[in-house]
């Protein structure tokens, strides 16, 4: 069984149709590129996959199980989680206090155990403390652990949103356009880290990237949509050198 | 484990010191009964301005109708001590704790379908709900109606304020510092990402908001059992504004600063006496100074911290800023 399994999936908005009959089959621990041109429907198929919107027809499996009209905090706790194409980030706090809300659904204490500060609370701050200390030691942060969120360079904040969102502890990563605004030099770097966090973590990742280049090198298998069809599925071999692909991308 | 006690040693005993410092001022007569009230004001003050605090400076949610819950707090409390008959202190206890689930019932119902859509719902509905309790009341037979609801038992002292103030105040750090509290404060900053991450935004800003209703009506059922009398036309919008201006001028999301500024703005008034007409004009130039030079209230986001003065190293496990 897929791990994530998409049925005729689509979405109207209005009048538009911005995604539709879109069929997606995820493995574990696969690395999927998501690509296509501005205002294909990358960003709106995160947004159905996390029940940010909901489908107007299809359905989607997760492990078997239809998630279609779940709220978007279940899904979470499900095994899906995500990055947003505009970095959003919990901006006045700490980066490790962006990464410690990712615990929460994983926590046990009581509001009360909380309030009296019972040897639990302790117990469990303590825990989520060392495992968010961790996790950003795998980024390279553990220096900024206490620097304000939105004091962090751009390239930092967009690992920090990568953080938080393993520390959510999915099966399924969504990362949307996570080079966005990076350098070439930060760009290849972050491939890197992607590739490694896929490894390390044994997750499988669905990652949208505008510039079908770089997904090429890391993806085994990429989804180009245009209009939000899907247009073509296959390795990056087969993507290259298929004609509806470079048709969509040079009338861009 | 030694300097996780120390910011406790340090609290508690500046709790216990200021409490003794006000016992012995009351006793040798320093403090008499009229500055007594003040400092009771000061204590009810304290609970409505840090209530309000959690639902406007943590969760985010700009609230109108505050006065609306004390109100509730007030009469259900009243209504409470009248029907029965149990030690003072009992009493007084049962009686507020009745008021503050009246209010946070009233939270409740208000919150769930005020907070379950996205954006700032919450301060039209609150605001009219404000007015409707005032109107209700003043046309209900059991309260009193315009009369007021007078003969409350006057249980409310300074030791009881002083207490119920420090526990309330408490109960809300240390909810604020825990994962609950930390899920609110997501809210705040940002309730997309805060669903992203795994968090049920309606349940904690339905717990964040009622919560804060019931220690409104806390605030209430002392006001109602230290006056003595309850009119409805001293839970009205100004009300709710006044607290809302000593949360804003304290800093929204500091519960020290909303301490400050629940003593200041109590004590002001007081010495501005012979002006009182012109007490909303001094509050408004006051917040348009505070506005204008530091927007952020007076402590913004930060708590003022004993620990901090003595520098004592700030345990990296506190939110400390
Ligand atoms: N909430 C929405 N309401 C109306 N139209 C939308 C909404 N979200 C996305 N769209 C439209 O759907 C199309 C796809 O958008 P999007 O998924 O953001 O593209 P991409 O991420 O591939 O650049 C666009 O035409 C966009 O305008
Ligand atoms: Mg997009």
């Amino acid at each position: 069984m897929a791990l994530l399994e998409t049925k005729d999936l689509g979405i109207n908005f209005g009048g538009l149709r911005a995604v539709g009959d879109f069929n997606i089959k995820i493995e574990d621990n696969q690395l999927i590129g998501l690509i296509g041109p501005n205002g294909a429907g990358k960003t709106t198929v995160f947004n159905l996959l996390t029940g940010v919107y909901l489908p107007t027809e299809g359905s989607i499996y997760l492990n078997g199980e239809n998630i279609v009209g779940k709220k978007p905090y279940e899904i979470v706790q499900k095994g899906i989680s995500r990055t947003f194409q505009n970095i959003r980030l919990f901006k006045d706090l700490s980066v490790i206090d962006n990464v410690k809300m990712a615990f929460h659904h994983k926590m046990n204490y009581s509001i009360g155990a909380g309030i009296l500060r019972l040897p639990y609370y302790w117990k469990e701050e303590k825990e989520i403390h060392e495992k968010a200390l961790d996790l950003l030691k795998l980024f390279n942060m553990e220096k900024l652990a206490y620097a304000t969120a939105k004091n962090l360079p751009y390239g930092e904040q967009r690992k920090l949103e990568i953080a938080r969102a393993l520390a959510t502890n999915p099966k399924l990563l969504l990362l949307d356009e996570p080079a966005a605004g990076m350098n070439p030099q930060e760009t290849n770097e972050l491939m890197k880290t992607i590739h490694f966090i896929r490894d390390k973590f044994q997750i499988a990742i669905l990652l949208i990237e505008h510039d079908m280049g770089l997904v090429m090198g890391i993806c085994e298998k990429i989804v180009v949509i245009d209009y939000g069809i899907i247009i073509a599925t296959g390795t990056p071999e087969e993507i290259k050198n298929n004609k509806k692909v470079i048709g969509a991308y040079l009338g861009e | 484990m030694k300097s996780k006690l120390k910011p406790y040693i340090i609290n508690t005993v500046a709790i216990i010191f200021t409490y003794v410092i006000l016992i012995l001022l009351m006793q040798t007569g320093i403090i008499n009964s009229y500055y007594e009230g003040i400092v009771i004001s000061i204590g009810i003050n304290i609970i409505l301005a840090t209530s309000l605090n959690l639902a406007t400076g943590y969760l985010g949610q700009l609230a109108l109708g505050h006065a609306g819950f004390m109100a509730i707090g007030a009469y259900a409390s009243a209504i409470c001590t009248s029907m029965m008959n149990l030690p003072d202190l009992l009493q007084l206890i049962v009686s507020i704790l009745i008021g503050g689930i009246f209010a946070g019932i009233f939270g409740i119902l208000i919150g769930i379908p005020a907070l379950r859509l996205k954006g700032d719902y919450l301060a039209i509905i609150t605001l009219g709900f404000g007015e409707i309790i005032r109107v209700v009341i003043l046309n209900m037979k059991i309260t009193g109606g315009a009369r007021g609801f007078r003969g409350i038992l006057p249980l409310t002292s300074f030791n009881s304020v002083f207490w119920i103030t420090v526990i309330i105040v408490l109960i809300i750090y240390t909810l604020i510092n825990s994962r609950h509290g930390r899920a609110i404060i997501s809210i705040r900053e940002d309730e997309i990402a805060s669903e992203a991450v795994g968090i049920n935004t309606t349940y904690y800003k339905i717990f964040a908001f009622s919560l804060a209703a019931f220690f409104a009506g806390i605030g209430g059922g002392l006001y109602a059992h230290y006056y003595t009398v309850l009119d409805p036309a001293s839970f009205g919008f100004m009300r709710s504004i006044e607290i809302l201006i000593i949360v804003v001028l304290g800093g929204m999301g500091s519960l020290t600063g909303s301490i400050v500024a629940a003593i200041i703005l109590t004590i002001l008034p007081q010495l501005l006496l012979d002006f009182s007409d012109y007490r909303m004009l001094i509050y408004s130039i006051l917040l348009i100074i505070m506005m204008i030079f530091r927007p952020q209230g007076l402590l913004g986001k930060t708590e003022f911290s004993l620990t901090k003065l003595f520098k004592i190293t700030p345990n990296n496990k506190e939110r400390s800023e």
